[in-house]
């Protein structure tokens, strides 16, 4: 380089080091650092001890660990499908002309802006087993509904039935590729004489696909993560343990055990599944995205 | 490059530069001064308590600081106490004082997070003697005395008077063994079932044996469930002579008496089974409410600390209460039993002030501060001797109970034990899988047996590489 390129490299630098400098300090070296106290005993007030790979093998033997990753993947598993079509399905009806199109929009997009502690209070009464709202809705089916918080079955089913509560984030963005696809396809698709289905399938789905790849990476990102409406519905994971998720019970080994070392361990073990998983999505799809660019 | 363009760049990169060094700074930097302006010593002192709870431990520091001219106590008000007092410690920059709960001091003092007192203690010629003797064995671990008490608890039987006057009982005659506490618990407890077609509310003592069987039939009020409110599920074994840990380094869940205090507390679930118990569960509002279940009447007996009071008095004042031991299984061998716990203070390792913090805390356990403290929180005195006016003007009528409990041999105290965070959660998940019928007693104890002893091992285990070097460094603070 020249001496020009380099004053303006380092111009450049300067400019963006704000970033830099945080970067560094608030993300590159936690991060750098739970690698190393992943290896340690560490209790957050004496120095960490190096122990090499215990915490990873405590891990192995450990059964409530295997427990809240089960039953977080069963929580992944059940809601991200659920959530991904539910979103898309409401978007598609917010996309038609109807009445009132705008109010709707905003109806199903509000309950993603309720504060997540409110929402899970709110959540807490609908799903309470003797005066539920819920419940009381299921009795004019003639049904009597479960417990649904403290049985042991049914909590699980609780916290995916309040997530789909929440599916206005990724409706807004379907609605916006929604909006996206070329008029102009529906047109001549018409005059060919396709049906409403057909026109979904063949023109709709694969023109949103880049956005519908996004909602699902986001969707196992987020869902493997969960952590606010089960640490406030069931606080230690409720009855034996069966709404205990990852996050929950990585937090609970981190600020309430003092074992910091072992809480690392298990968020590098989360980020690797998350990787793994993301990766797998990835090549799962890739021959199905379009590109408008490619 | 232009010269303009330049300086701007320069003048970005100074603000920045200085915007940086600040925010380090900030990190570092101690507070400026802890001195006042006329050369009064400062003391951070936090605390957890709110309310009139806070009030009464204000207006202790208001009548030290007027006291004297040296020290000025400054008292703030944290939530989440034990958690920030630990990362302020970690960070070196922690209050002179703070307000913790006794179960925190094993963890805190293993990893020196405390300061050791036995030295301050023996100049201030304070001992065992001056302390109802539990309170004063709660502050100290592995030799070493760690904090001093604030406001001390114990546990105690309450019942309803109306309502075992209601199912014909004697309602100032509460339950003397745990078989009449299950007796008289049936004789209250009332129900609805369907006869012909009709529903009917009767006593559960009416039901016919069929239906007790079938479970049909709909809790209305319970005389008693262990259940409820759910807060005792580590120590239901004390009442029938069980222990958690003997004292050094093996953990005792699947004790015979722990089994025989779980399968009694099973009992509950197969009596009035499991969805009527969840049903009638899911009624219940929150503890500080008028809808808790027994200030609302639902429950007829609980398990409840001396801080009760304050509830009644502030929830249901109309409440005709009482308050007893809760029988032991022999009340003849563990007569008055009951769980101890205790708010202590300490002095963060690390603190800058030590003598002047300790200055405080001597004048805390003070009779006159003591009872004035315990009095405006309306609990009792942690020190051996209580002034006959403070139980004289005390609003709580059993006091007395709650005090004698306390002095009672068979007072036990939570372990000291620097799992205990663990092991009350591992005793809630064995107690719901017992109550919901989803593990026997031994199934679910020996769950916690192998896995509290696990994690007690590792705890140990690192306990042993650092104690000669720990022990040391306290006995250097002597």
């Amino acid at each position: 380089m020249t001496r020009r390129e380099w004053r303006e490299f380092f111009t450049g630098i300067g400019f963006i080091s704000p970033w830099i400098v945080g970067f560094l300090a608030f993300v590159l070296y936690p991060v750098g650092a739970s690698i190393y106290y992943s290896f340690c005993d560490y209790d957050v007030l004496t120095r960490p001890v190096w122990i090499g790979t215990l915490n990873y093998q405590d891990m192995f033997t450990d059964e409530v660990f295997w427990k809240s990753l089960r039953n977080t993947l069963y929580f992944a598993a059940v809601s991200l499908p659920f959530g991904l079509v539910l979103a898309l399905l409401v978007a598609v009806l917010l996309n038609q002309k109807v009445k009132m199109r705008p109010g709707f929009r905003t109806i199903y997009f509000l309950p993603s802006l309720v504060p997540v502690v409110a929402s899970a209070m709110i959540w807490l009464w609908i799903l309470n087993g003797r005066f539920g709202l819920l419940n009381y809705a299921l009795s004019f089916l003639g049904v009597e509904g479960p417990n649904w918080l403290s049985d042991e079955n049914w909590t699980k089913p609780s916290i995916i039935l309040m997530s789909l509560w929440g599916v206005g984030g990724s409706m807004v963005i379907y609605l916006a590729a929604l909006q996206d696809v070329p008029r102009e396809l529906y047109e001549s698709a018409e005059i060919d004489g396709a049906s409403s289905w057909t026109k979904f399938r063949h023109i709709t789905i694969p023109m949103i696909s880049p956005v519908l790849y996004f909602n699902l990476i986001m969707g196992i990102i987020g869902s493997l993560q969960v952590f606010a409406q089960p640490f406030i519905m069931f606080g230690g994971g409720g009855t034996n343990r069966s709404a205990l998720f990852y996050a929950v019970y990585l937090y609970q080994n981190a600020f309430q055990y003092n074992q910091m070392g072992y809480a690392c361990a298990m968020a590098w073990v989360l980020f690797i599944i998350i990787l793994f998983l993301t990766w797998l999505a990835t090549k799962g799809t890739r021959k199905h995205i379009y590109y408008a660019g490619e | 490059m232009s010269t303009k363009y330049r300086q701007t760049c320069f003048a970005y990169l100074a603000v920045f530069a200085v915007a940086v060094s600040l925010l380090f700074a900030a990190g570092c930097v101690r507070a400026p001064s802890d001195r006042t302006p006329d050369g009064r010593v400062i003391v951070e002192y936090w605390e957890k308590w709110t309310g009139f709870e806070g009030d009464a431990m204000q207006s202790v520091v208001d009548d030290f600081n007027r006291s004297q001219d040296k020290i000025l106590v400054k008292k703030l008000t944290v939530s989440n106490i034990d958690h920030k007092m630990l990362l302020a410690t970690a960070g070196g920059n922690p209050p002179d004082l703070a307000g913790l709960w006794s179960h925190n001091i094993p963890v805190y003092a293993e990893k020196g997070a405390l300061t050791p007192l036995n030295s301050l203690l023996e100049e201030a010629g304070i001992t065992r003697e001056n302390y109802i003797p539990v309170f004063w064995d709660l502050c100290k671990l592995r030799g070493f005395m760690w904090a001093l008490p604030t406001t001390p608890a114990s546990v105690a039987l309450h019942w309803n008077k109306k309502m075992f006057r209601d199912a014909g009982l004697d309602p100032e005659r509460p339950p003397r063994s745990i078989e009449e506490i299950d007796r008289m618990g049936e004789q209250i407890t009332l129900v609805e079932v369907k006869r012909n077609g009709k529903k009917e509310r009767i006593r559960f003592t009416q039901l016919t044996p069929a239906e007790r069987e079938s479970y049909s039939f709909d809790i209305i009020t319970l005389g008693y469930t262990p259940s409820e409110p759910g807060w005792w599920n580590a120590v239901w074994g004390y009442w029938f002579g069980g222990r958690l840990w003997d004292e050094d380094r093996t953990i005792t869940a699947d004790s015979p008496e722990n089994i025989a205090a779980f399968t009694w507390f099973q009992s509950y679930t197969k009596k009035y089974g499991l969805n009527n118990l969840r049903k009638f569960g899911a009624a219940f509002g929150n503890f500080a409410s008028p809808q808790n279940p027994f200030l609302a009447g639902q429950v007829a007996m609980v398990v409840q600390g001396v801080w009760m009071y304050n509830f009644i008095d502030k929830y249901a004042p109309e409440l005709e209460w009482a308050v007893a031991p809760f029988p032991s299984v022999d009340p003849k061998r563990w007569p008055d039993v009951t769980m101890v716990e205790c708010d202590v203070l300490v002095i963060p390792r690390g603190a800058r002030h030590v003598r002047e913090a300790f200055e405080f805390m001597k004048y805390v356990n003070t009779q006159p501060a003591m009872e004035k403290l315990n009095l405006g929180q309306r609990k009792f005195s942690a020190l051996a001797v209580t002034s006959d006016d403070f139980i004289r003007s005390h609003p709580n009528r059993y006091i007395e109970t709650f005090l004698a409990l306390a002095r009672s041999p068979n007072a036990i105290p939570v372990p000291r034990i620097s799992v205990y965070n663990e092991y009350v959660d591992e005793m809630t998940v064995a107690a719901d899988r017992i109550f919901n019928l989803l593990a026997t007693p031994e199934e679910a104890l020996a769950d916690v047996q192998a896995r509290m002893q696990w994690k007690f091992d590792r705890v140990l285990r690192r306990w042993d590489l650092i104690k000669d070097e720990r022990l040391q460094e306290w006995s250097a603070v002597q």
